[in-house]
């Protein structure tokens, strides 16, 4: 068991940085640890990704050296995952941010309780 | 390969270009094109949905004509085009629907972006219903979630924006964990195309057992079921839905949440296989959190005392019966499954059209109390949300009846212990569903104080030293809720009145599918 996870250190790592950043994003009050959780998570999955398409002494499947054996090059696939996820990443954080600037510039506070607090008694907000 | 073959793509791409059209577009022109390019896209379907249903087979078209394990590929059968016909239509009446509510909630120099955003929601749509590949569902899940997002905000008021986090937060947890299972599920197989997906697992099974596949499947699992709103996971529903404008909650519980579960359903049926899937203890588990749902749903809706979280409580009971159907599995299952999917995407929607009206004439109140009477003060909307609500209870004729039959053949069909759960869950759902819908009904007809709501609006206005807001003065677009409700309940009636046909087509969809 423990060897298992030795040798493939870099899922290991993945796995507890995804349940740190999941545990971030549901525990934390403050909006922009959870945002930064939810990245986390993310990373936790393209490290994961990227660490179960790499092996090692082997290259990206460019020829350069007129060499075409498959068994020098690695899979490019899991890196271009690892691109489009980054992508949706960032869009994602994006629209999070903005929308916490919108509920900051509203309840003035990143708490989400204390938000969600405020809001119970504002009546336009019913 | 046949023109008629592109369809599906085309489906995507346009709604894709024409929701970036739109943002650059004024929003009449936006506005226009938007249901220009609907009904476009629904006469593409319905060709899909002729083509498949005539000649009774699939086809798979590869993206850029790269062969199987390499390319992307998008799958049409009946029951795909099935879905898109009625996605395309609910979401079109939606929009319609909603229109007069979609004016004064959303300030005028932002409409155009509302159309742009609807429509890259509908490519998302599309494309959960069409590809073939995991990955693919996975970026397109994540357009949805932000597309949704948008509708989710466009009405300014500090509720929604707080609705708007809240409905992100379990997204992007959901999202997360799918993807996390997709990963997973790569590495097991080294496939993100269904079918070589499903070969791969098949000797993985023989070689290793099941263990690994469960733990991915598991992951992939709870992740759309938070976010498709499976028990325990509902609790965001009725804020997100209630605090929407109505056009975005009737396309966000309607349509956005089937996706999901149609994807989810996807996976299972071709990546894993049924074969393969009885083996796991997943679908009893689905089952299982189904009935719970089915339960605890209706009871969290007859316990609140507004009209639209009563609705958005009962989408919860809803998305149960889908899941349990998912969960009994066997052919009558899935269709039976299918045909809840369709049944409640044109029930709800017409549902969360109408409830707005119906408060419009009670001083914008949805408060139970202050809609007594509102049936009679607004006819039209009072007749629709009857039979919406009829529907939802399972009197016969309308759509939600059959989907109950279905699901009591299926689980007769079934184990024993599976009939002895599902047979008394149903009965006591339906029992339920009466008691809150039935009971909304009758308060809706009560001869009523005449909308207590405007009074406690004025005393609020008086208090607070603000002008009260009228409610919008009817004009034209009473016309269009009232056209889109009509094609909602010709839907419903439809399903309700010839549940064999699509049944058939759905069987005939499904024998293909898997």
């Amino acid at each position: 068991m423990i060897d298992a996870l030795l040798t493939n250190y870099e899922e290991t790592v993945a796995v507890i940085l995804f349940v740190i950043g999941l545990g971030t994003l549901l525990f934390q009050r403050n909006l922009i640890r959870k945002i930064i959780g939810m990245n986390i998570m993310d990373t936790g999955c393209f490290l994961f990704l990227a660490g179960m398409g790499y092996i090692e002494g082997r290259r990206a499947p460019i020829i350069t050296d007129g060499t075409t054996d498959p068994a020098a090059f690695i899979n490019p696939v899991p890196a271009g995952l690892v691109l489009t996820g980054i992508v949706v990443s960032v869009s994602v954080t994006a629209v999070m941010l903005a929308l916490t600037v919108r509920l900051y510039r509203r309840y003035h506070t990143l708490d989400l309780d204390e938000i969600y607090s405020v809001s119970k008694h504002r009546l336009e907000d019913r | 390969m046949p023109f008629l073959w592109n369809f599906p793509l085309f489906t995507i791409l346009l709604s894709l270009f024409s929701g970036v059209l739109c943002m650059l577009l004024p929003w009449r022109a936006a506005k226009w094109f938007t249901v220009t390019l609907e009904c476009l896209l629904i006469g593409l379907a319905s060709s899909v949905l002729w083509y498949t249903a005539s000649t009774g087979t699939a086809f798979t078209y590869p993206m850029g004509e790269f062969p199987a394990p390499w390319g992307n590929e998008i799958r049409a059968g009946s029951l795909e085009a099935l879905m898109a016909l009625g996605f395309l239509a609910v979401l079109l009446c939606s929009v319609l629907g909603g229109w007069t509510f979609l004016r004064t909630d959303v300030d005028e120099s932002k409409l155009h972006l509302y159309f742009g955003l609807v429509n890259l929601l509908t490519a998302a749509l599309m494309a959960l219903v069409w590809t073939n590949d995991v990955f693919t569902g996975y970026v397109f899940l994540e357009i949805m979630t932000l597309a949704s997002c948008g509708l989710l905000i466009a009405r300014e008021n500090g509720r929604s924006a707080l609705a708007a986090m809240r409905y992100m937060i379990m997204n992007l947890l959901g999202s997360g964990l799918f993807l996390l299972g997709v990963v997973l599920l790569y590495n097991l197989t080294g496939h993100l195309l269904m079918v070589p997906m499903r070969e791969s697992i098949a000797s993985m099974i023989a070689e290793n057992g099941e263990r690994p596949l469960t733990f991915a499947l598991t992951i992939l699992t709870i992740g759309l079921g938070l976010k498709s709103g499976l028990f325990p996971f509902y609790f965001w529903m009725p804020d997100t839905y209630g605090s929407a404008t109505p056009t975005s909650a009737s396309i966000l519980s309607s349509l956005v949440s089937k996706s999901y579960i149609f994807l989810l359903f996807k996976i299972y049926c071709r990546a894993i296989g049924p074969e393969v899937l009885s083996l796991l203890p997943l679908p009893r588990i689905l089952l299982v959190l189904g009935v719970l749902g089915m339960v605890f749903g209706s009871v969290a809706a007859i316990r609140s005392g507004s009209l639209n979280r009563v609705v958005a409580y009962s989408s919860a009971a809803q998305i149960g019966y889908i899941y349990m159907g998912i969960g009994l599995g066997g052919p009558m299952g899935y269709a039976a499954a299918m045909f809840q999917i369709l049944s409640h995407t044109v029930t709800k929607s017409l549902l969360f059209l109408t409830t707005p009206q119906l408060a419009s004439v009670s001083g914008d109140s949805l408060l139970l109390e202050n809609l007594q009477g509102s049936g009679r003060r607004a006819k039209a909307a009072g007749l629709f949300f009857t039979l919406g609500a009829l529907s939802m209870v399972g009197i016969p004729f309308l759509a939600g009846f059959p989907a109950k039959l279905f699901f009591a053949s299926a689980a007769a069909e079934g184990t024993m212990t599976e009939m002895w759960i599902v047979l008394p869950a149903l009965a006591v759902s339906t029992v339920l569903n009466a008691v809150y819908y039935i009971g909304a009904v009758i308060r809706i007809y009560t001869a009523g104080p005449g909308g207590a709501g405007l009074r406690a609006r004025e005393i609020y206005a008086s208090e607070h030293g603000v002008q009260p807001v009228l409610p919008p003065k009817p004009d034209a677009s009473r016309h269009y809720f009232r056209l889109s409700a009509a094609v909602l309940t010709v839907c419903n009636l439809v399903l309700g009145l010839a549940p064999w046909a699509i049944l058939r087509l759905l069987e005939q969809g499904l024998s293909t599918f898997s």
